[in-house]
């Protein structure tokens, strides 16, 4: 049991970025379906960042915890913030259709760090990095089950879920989350209120993107433990992420609960002792429950449950 | 006193500004979208000369024309390529048109291919008279089902139609990857090639009947759009749902019809793929069209006559991409997705050109001292 809450709580963090990221740009008005490619986008970063510090390691086995947390943050927001500004350029300044630069980012990015990750990172040390980053406060086997599965997590977990925090109080607290959403609902009011839509929804995708490709950083190097599969895996997660934040009514605090949920489902599809038809079945859970409860909120239709209205509309302001 | 006060105020605005244009030439158009092609070509093929081994811009533009007009079976593999794509787009753009965001290409063309292979399996000892209509009745209701569903609750609820037909997609793989589980014995999960149901080859080539009748499904399209009542109201629709409420159209029911016809064109090429093409399905079948269609169709301002040319044109620089990345020992296919991506962005970005006009400061006051002498 604890293995599996473990299990599916890890899980649960690469969601949580990715679906923090794009409830942070929905609430500015932008529909955004280059999660998944930033989402890869990241993780090339992230991952090119730590192969670039233990390439200047005398014994690349031995890094140093707090360096690999900083060097694979860092080029990782570059690497997510990059793929980040072009669709803002395209889609805030040039106005473009959100749908189609979203779909062309994840085209673009998926295919960039699957280039990336094969040619120019040096993943021969990767494991011992991974074994650092994932490296949790509680780490003893024979610790009780309740310590372990609120403490055995690496770094990115707490960061993940304080971010989350952080992302509400923002949104709900202060006057900058009060702009932005007023952007998303309504953005000529938003602008003639005197509030700088461009500037606010250029730093949302910016700030959103980097958060979202934190996820793609920590499957891999986390979750994985420093394994790389390939690009395809991080893209559908990715879209799992834009699920989620339907699921959760794009709420940060409720995503990390909705992403442990989507989590669980997805990991009890490996740990039930099922035939292999019943554990396809359950991985398709995830998405009904989303559908489900995309169904029930259009029914029902209450306030603060729906989605922002000017989503996905381009902003013009000589058109108000 | 006033003149300075002026110039301070001159000083203030800003160096340009965008007005939205009210009209454009097609002219125009063509000459802003060859520019962004020839850019996006441009920039992918320096690309590929600074990732691949020895692949020079020329090099790169010879191997994408080898890749796709090489062989006569190449252009064959080419034309069909196209005429599924094209299939596809001729499926999302009278939902599109509608204003309604079918993202769920992909799922419907799926379900297509699943039903199609499903009586394959399960009655492969039918004569293929019979079992051939059965297979295309069963592709075209998987289509509309999972076409029409989300249409349903746009039409009475307002749900989310993008977000819907989305998760609707990722149902559709596992739908999928549950049957083959169950159709494979083995654990593979890799379904072998079924003999039972395969289209007849037309004068032995196998590609000219998909080919015909996809692009002849184009043309009605067109006629249907353009010259119907259906097209004229789901248009309405698409513009103002309100100003069709007021003239008397049954918003909901052009929704709901609407997306019929789309489901079943989508499945149709589902149909398609598993009976002439694949012979087998797997989660990976849709090749990812819906999503392509939906750049095309956009691309070609949903005129079906339009996706003809956009549809050939993605389908080259698909096809062109395999040979640049097998002639430059590019593992994998990620060299193409760069590519691709690019070259959208390219398109994408000159949207704005064709919708905008950049008015700059400079010749506004020009033509304003023109104006006054």
């Amino acid at each position: 049991m604890v293995t599996f809450v473990v299990s599916a709580v890890s899980l649960a963090i690469v969601f949580l970025y990715g679906c923090l990221g794009e409830t942070l740009m929905e609430k500015a008005g932008h529909l955004n379906l280059g999660i998944p490619g930033i989402m890869c986008l990241g993780t090339a970063g992230g991952c090119l960042g730590i192969a670039l510090y233990q390439g200047m390691l005398s014994d690349p086995s031995k890094p140093s915890w707090i360096l690999l947390i900083l060097f694979s943050i860092f080029f990782s927001v570059i690497f997510s913030s990059f793929g980040g500004s072009i669709y803002a350029l395209l889609t805030v300044s040039l106005r473009c259709n959100q749908n189609i630069t979203g779909l062309a980012l994840t085209t673009f990015g998926s295919g960039l760090t699957q280039l990336i990750m094969d040619k120019y990172v040096d993943r021969s040390y990767f494991d011992a990095a991974g074994k650092v980053i994932s490296r949790g406060f509680v780490n003893n086997s024979d610790a009780p089950g309740i310590l372990k599965a609120l403490l055995s997590y690496g770094f990115f977990v707490y960061f993940g879920i304080v971010l989350a925090l952080a992302a509400t109080f923002v949104l709900n607290r202060t006057r900058v989350g009060l702009h932005l959403r007023s952007i998303g609902e309504n953005p000529a009011t938003a602008d003639a209120a005197g509030i700088n839509v461009t500037l606010y929804k250029y730093l949302t995708i910016i700030v959103g993107s980097s958060i979202a490709g934190l996820g793609g950083l920590f499957y891999t190097m986390d979750y994985l433990k420093g394994s790389w599969e390939n690009a395809s895996t991080i893209e559908a997660f990715g879209w799992m992420a834009i699920a989620l934040v339907i699921f959760t009514l794009w709420k940060p605090n409720v995503s990390i609960l909705g992403s442990i949920v989507f989590g669980g489902f997805y990991i009890a599809a490996f740990v039930l002792n099922g035939s292999s038809t019943q554990k396809e079945l359950l991985k398709l859970l995830p998405y009904v429950i989303t559908v489900v409860v995309l169904i029930f909120t259009s029914i029902v239709k209450k306030k603060g449950s729906q989605a922002p209205a000017a989503l996905g509309l381009s902003y013009f302001r000589e058109e108000r | 006193m006033m003149a300075v006060q002026e110039q301070k105020k001159e000083k203030k605005e800003p160096l340009f500004h965008i007005v939205r244009r009210t009209d454009i030439s097609t002219k125009t158009k063509a000459v802003i979208y060859a520019i962004a092609i020839l850019a996006g070509f441009l920039i992918s093929s320096l690309i590929c000369w600074a990732f691949g081994e020895d692949a020079t811009p020329i090099d790169f533009f010879a191997s994408m024309f080898t890749g796709a007009f090489g062989t006569k079976r190449l252009i064959w593999l080419l034309l069909q390529d196209m005429a599924l794509l094209l299939g596809v787009s001729v499926a999302l753009v009278p939902a599109f048109k509608m204003k309604f965001w079918n993202l769920g290409g992909n799922g419907q063309v799926l379900m297509g291919c699943l039903a199609s292979i499903f009586c394959m399996f399960y009655f492969g000892d039918l004569n293929n008279v019979i079992l051939i209509p059965l297979m295309l009745v069963a592709s075209l209701a998987a289509g509309v089902l999972w076409a029409a569903i989300p249409g349903i609750f746009k039409a009475y609820f307002d749900t989310n139609e993008s977000l819907f037909t989305l998760m609707l997609n990722y149902i559709a793989q596992g739908l999928v990857a549950m049957f083959i589980t169950i159709w494979v014995k083995s654990g593979s999960g890799v379904l072998s090639p079924l003999s039972a149901g395969n289209l007849p080859e037309i004068g032995g080539n196998r590609y000219i009947l998909i080919i015909v009748v996809l692009f002849l499904l184009a043309g009605l399209m067109y006629c249907y759009l353009r010259y119907t009542k259906h097209g004229y109201e789901l248009t309405v629709v698409g513009e103002s749902p309100n100003t069709a409420k007021y003239i008397g159209i049954n918003v909901k029911a052009v929704i709901i019809r609407t997306l019929i016809l789309s489901g079943a064109i989508a499945g149709l090429v589902g149909f398609f793929l598993a009976a002439g093409i694949n012979h087998t399905v797997s989660t990976a079948s849709a090749n990812n069209m819906g999503f392509t269609a939906i750049m095309t169709s956009w691309l070609a301002g949903f005129n079906p006559l339009l996706m003809f040319a956009s549809c050939f044109f993605i389908t080259f620089v698909n096809r062109g991409m395999q040979e640049v990345r097998m002639n430059f020992s590019f593992e994998n296919d990620s060299i193409s997705n760069i590519v691709v991506g690019i070259i959208y962005f390219c398109v994408i970005a000159v949207s704005f050109f064709i919708t905008y006009q950049v008015v700059f400061r400079k010749n506004e006051t020009k033509t304003k001292a023109k104006e006054e002498n």
